[in-house]
C-alpha cells in the first residue's frame, strides 16, 4: 500500500495511517480554557495515576503558576496571566458563564498583558482603596501534550520507541527509548523533554492504559468545571465551535480556539484549546509546523551536497598537476 | 527521583540571575549589547515589548515585538551537549579523509591513502563515542538498530555509520599490511590485506558524501528555528566542512609534492563552507541573528578567518611542508569552529521565544492579510 500524500502534511487520519485496521474513533482533550479556574487538579491527578515524580516544591516567582512549564516531570501545566484590563463599569452583556460583566471589559486591551507584582495574601486593591484599585483579568489554561496529527516527535524518533496508538495518540515506549534526544528538538510545542536522572523522554500518553480501559484519561476525569473535556475528537470539535460561538454572543469577542483546524501545520491536535487571548501569550506557538513538512526538500538538498563533494573530490584528484 | 533541593532554591536562583542580569535580559540571551533595556521583560512578565537591543553594528534586523509567558522559551532546547558538535566535526573528518583516501589510493599517492584511512578509522571510533556518551541511555545504544525510518534522520544516519564504520575500519586494519612478515601466515595475510584494503576504502569512499550532509538534514529537521529554516544550506556547510577537514588531514601529513589535490579540496571545501556559513547569516533575516552574535557569532568568525587562513596558506606555500601543516592545522580548527558555531547558534534561537514567535506570528499576520481579514481578535486566527 502506498503511503497517504498526506503522511507528512496535510488533514489525515493518523491511526488507519499508520497501518491500524478497524481503528476507533480517534480520542482527545479539549480544553476550555475560558473555565478554567487554576486549581491544578490536572496536574496532581496526572502525576498521582501516571507515577510522575515530583518535579520541586517551590516558587518561580512570577505567578501562581509555579509548575514553570511542561516537563518531563509535569504532563500537565496549567498556565497563570494577570493582565490589566481598562476600568469602567457600564451595563454588560454577561461573563463566560452568563453572570453580568462590565463591558468594557470584555473588550480585548491594547497594552497587552503585564505582570502588576506578585499575587499578595489579600486580594489586590483590598489594602489600598478603591481609587487605587485596577481591573485585571486572569487567564488560566491547562496546557498538555497536543498528540498532533502529524507529530514531529514520533516521525524523527530513530528507534521506534514513539508510537502511534489506536487512538490516534502519540505515546513513548519506556523500554525503548535510549534517551537520543531527537525528538526534544523537534517537538514544535516544547512538550515532550528529558528527565534528568534518568535520561529518556517523557511525555502525556492521554492516558492511554485508562483509554484502553474506556476510561477517562485523569485529568478529565479530575477537572472540576469540564475545562478538560474528554472524547472522540469529531465531537469534540463540534462542541468547541458551538462554544465560541455561545462565547461570542455572550460579548467576549477574544474567544478562538487553537489546534482544531486539519489544515494547519501540524494537521490538527489531538488535544486542542479554546483561548481568550492570542496563542503566545500563554506560551504557545501561534502557528506551529511539523518539521517533517519540509524533510523531502531536505533530503534532496543533503544529495546535492553529497554530489558536489563527490565530484569536488574527483576534480581535486584528476584536475590538476600536483 | 528528583532528591528534592532546600525549599525556596529555584525562587532564590530566580532572583538573583535576574539581580545580576539588571532585571531587564532574558535570562538566556547572552551576549546582547549591554545597551538593552527593556528588550525582554523585566523578572520575566509577561507584556506586549518592543526589543532595544542598541546600536551595534549588528543591529540588522528590524527590532521585533513579541509576546511571550514570561519571557520563558516555547521550544524545549536541544538536549544534546557539546558531544553532538564535536561528532559533527568528527563525522565530517571522517567522511573528507575517506574521499582523500581513496583519491591517493587511486591515483598512487601512498602518503594520502594512508594518513586519510588512518584519519577516517580515528574520527568515525571518536563519533561512536559522542554519539553514544550523548544518549540519555548509552547502554540502549543499539535500539538505533531496531528500526529504519527515512523520516528520521538520525535513524538514516545510524545505519549510513553501520555502512561506513565498518569500511573504514578494514581499510584503515589493511595499512598494517607494510608491518606484517614476508613468510608464514601473517605474511599470506599481509599480501591479502591491500587488495580487501582496497574495496573497504572505496566502499568507504562511496557513503562518505552521505555521512557528512545527513548530519545537515539531521539538525534541520527539527523544530530549533534557526536549524530548520537553514535547511537549505547546513548540508552545503557541512560537506564544504567535511571536504576541507579532509583536505587539512592530506596537508599535514603529505609532502608537497603529494599534496596537490588536498590543496584543490580545501580550496572546494572553504569555497562550500564560507558560502553556506554566508548564506545562514544573511539569508534568514530574524533567525540569521543567532549565528552573528554571542558565542556562536564568535566560533563562526573565527572559523571563517581560519577557512581563508588556510587556503591562503595551502596555495601560497605549496613547496614547505611547514606552511602547509599550519594550514592544514588551521583548516581542521576551522571545521572544529564552524561546527560547534552552528550547533550553539541553533540551540541560542531555541531557547529564545522571540526566534519561535516573531516569525510565526508575521506568518499568521501575512495570512490574515492575504485572506483580507481584519486583524481582529473576534476572528480566531487561523493556527
Amino acid at each position: 500500500m502506498l503511503p497517504d500524500p498526506n503522511s507528512l502534511y496535510g488533514p489525515l487520519d493518523p491511526a488507519p495511517d499508520a497501518g491500524y485496521e478497524n481503528a476507533p474513533p480517534r480520542m482527545g482533550f479539549f480544553t476550555d480554557t475560558s473555565v478554567c479556574i487554576g486549581c491544578k487538579a490536572c496536574e496532581v491527578a496526572c502525576k498521582e495515576w501516571n507515577g510522575v515524580p515530583e518535579s520541586g516544591l517551590d516558587l518561580l516567582g512570577m505567578s501562581y503558576d509555579n509548575t514553570g512549564a511542561l516537563t518531563a516531570n509535569s504532563w500537565r501545566h496549567v498556565a497563570f496571566i494577570e493582565q490589566p484590563r481598562p476600568a469602567g463599569h457600564g451595563a454588560a452583556p454577561a461573563d463566560v458563564l452568563g453572570a453580568p460583566v462590565d463591558a468594557d471589559a470584555a473588550r480585548p486591551v491594547d497594552g497587552g498583558p503585564q505582570f502588576l507584582g506578585m499575587p499578595g495574601a489579600q486580594p489586590p486593591g483590598r489594602g489600598t482603596g478603591v481609587e487605587e484599585r485596577t481591573d485585571f483579568r486572569w487567564l488560566m489554561m491547562s496546557d498538555v501534550c497536543k498528540h498532533c496529527t502529524h507529530a514531529a516527535c514520533l516521525d524523527v524518533c530513530p528507534t521506534g520507541s514513539l508510537f502511534r496508538t489506536e487512538f490516534g495518540t502519540v505515546v513513548v515506549q519506556e523500554d525503548i527509548c535510549n534517551g537520543c534526544g531527537y525528538c526534544i528538538s523537534a517537538c514544535p510545542y516544547g512538550v515532550i523533554d528529558q528527565r534528568k536522572d534518568d535520561g529518556r523522554a517523557w511525555k502525556c500518553t492521554l492516558c492511554y492504559d485508562r483509554l484502553g480501559a474506556g476510561m477517562t484519561p485523569a485529568c478529565a476525569q479530575a477537572c472540576p468545571t469540564e475545562s478538560i473535556q474528554y472524547g472522540p475528537l469529531d465531537e469534540l470539535r463540534e462542541r468547541a465551535a458551538a462554544r465560541v460561538a455561545t462565547l461570542h454572543e455572550r460579548g467576549v469577542p477574544e474567544a478562538r480556539l487553537y489546534g482544531h483546524d486539519p489544515n494547519d501545520g501540524v494537521g490538527g491536535d489531538g488535544a486542542f484549546f479554546l483561548l481568550l487571548d492570542e496563542p503566545e501569550v500563554y506560551g504557545l506557538p501561534p502557528d506551529p509546523v511539523v518539521t517533517t513538512r519540509d524533510l523531502p526538500k531536505m533530503w534532496k538538498r543533503a544529495g546535492l551536497a553529497a554530489l558536489a563533494m563527490a565530484a569536488a573530490t574527483v576534480a581535486a584528484f584528476v584536475g590538476g598537476s600536483s | 527521583m528528583t532528591p528534592p533541593g532546600p525549599v525556596g532554591d529555584r525562587f532564590r536562583r530566580f532572583r538573583e540571575r535576574l539581580a545580576a542580569e539588571g532585571g531587564d535580559r532574558p535570562p538566556v540571551s547572552d551576549d546582547r549589547p549591554s545597551t538593552a533595556s527593556g528588550s525582554t521583560e523585566a523578572g520575566g512578565r509577561t507584556g506586549r515589548r518592543g526589543g532595544r537591543r542598541g546600536g551595534g553594528e549588528e543591529l540588522r534586523v528590524p527590532e521585533a515585538e513579541f509576546t511571550s509567558y514570561y519571557g520563558r522559551p516555547v521550544l524545549k532546547g536541544p538536549v544534546w551537549k557539546w558531544d553532538i558538535a564535536a561528532y559533527l566535526f568528527t563525522g565530517g573528518l571522517a567522511a573528507g579523509s575517506s574521499l582523500l583516501a581513496a583519491g591517493g589510493q587511486l591515483t598512487g599517492r601512498p602518503a594520502l591513502r594512508r594518513a586519510g584511512r588512518v584519519t577516517a578509522l580515528a574520527a568515525v571510533s571518536a563519533s561512536a563515542v559522542f554519539l553514544i556518551r550523548d544518549l540519555g541511555r548509552p547502554a540502549r545504544f543499539h535500539h538505533m538498530l531496531r528500526v529504519a525510518k527515512p523520516t528520521s534522520p538520525m535513524s538514516m544516519g545510524t545505519w549510513i555509520l553501520t555502512a561506513y564504520g565498518p569500511a573504514a575500519g578494514v581499510a584503515a586494519i589493511a595499512e598494517a599490511a607494510g608491518l606484517l612478515p614476508r613468510h608464514g601466515l601473517l605474511g599470506l595475510a599481509g599480501r591479502a590485506l591491500p587488495p580487501i584494503g582496497h574495496a573497504a576504502g572505496l566502499l568507504a569512499a562511496g557513503t562518505a558524501p552521505a555521512l557528512a550532509t545527513y548530519t545537515g538534514v539531521l539538525l534541520a529537521d527539527t523544530a530549533v528555528p534557526s536549524w530548520h529554516e537553514a535547511y537549505p544550506e547546513l548540508p552545503v556547510i557541512f560537506a564544504g566542512s567535511a571536504l576541507a577537514s579532509g583536505a587539512g588531514v592530506g596537508l599535514l601529513a603529505a609532502p608537497p609534492a603529494q599534496a596537490g589535490p588536498a590543496r584543490r579540496m580545501a580550496v572546494a571545501g572553504a569555497a562550500l563552507e564560507l558560502y553556506g556559513a554566508h548564506r545562514v547569516e544573511t539569508r534568514l533575516g530574524l533567525l540569521s541573528e543567532p549565528y552573528r552574535l554571542g558565542r556562536p557569532g564568535r566560533l563562526l568568525r573565527a572559523g571563517r578567518l581560519l577557512t581563508a587562513g588556510g587556503v591562503a596558506g595551502a596555495l601560497l606555500g605549496r613547496r614547505s611542508r611547514v606552511v602547509g601543516a599550519l594550514s592544514g592545522t588551521a583548516l581542521l580548527a576551522a571545521s572544529v569552529l564552524t561546527r560547534f558555531g552552528i550547533f550553539y547558534g541553533g540551540v541560542a534561537s531555541a531557547r529564545d521565544p522571540r526566534y519561535t514567535v516573531v516569525p510565526q506570528r508575521e506568518r499568521v499576520e501575512a495570512r490574515r492579510a492575504g485572506m483580507d481579514l481584519p486583524a481582529d481578535r473576534a476572528v480566531p486566527p487561523a493556527v
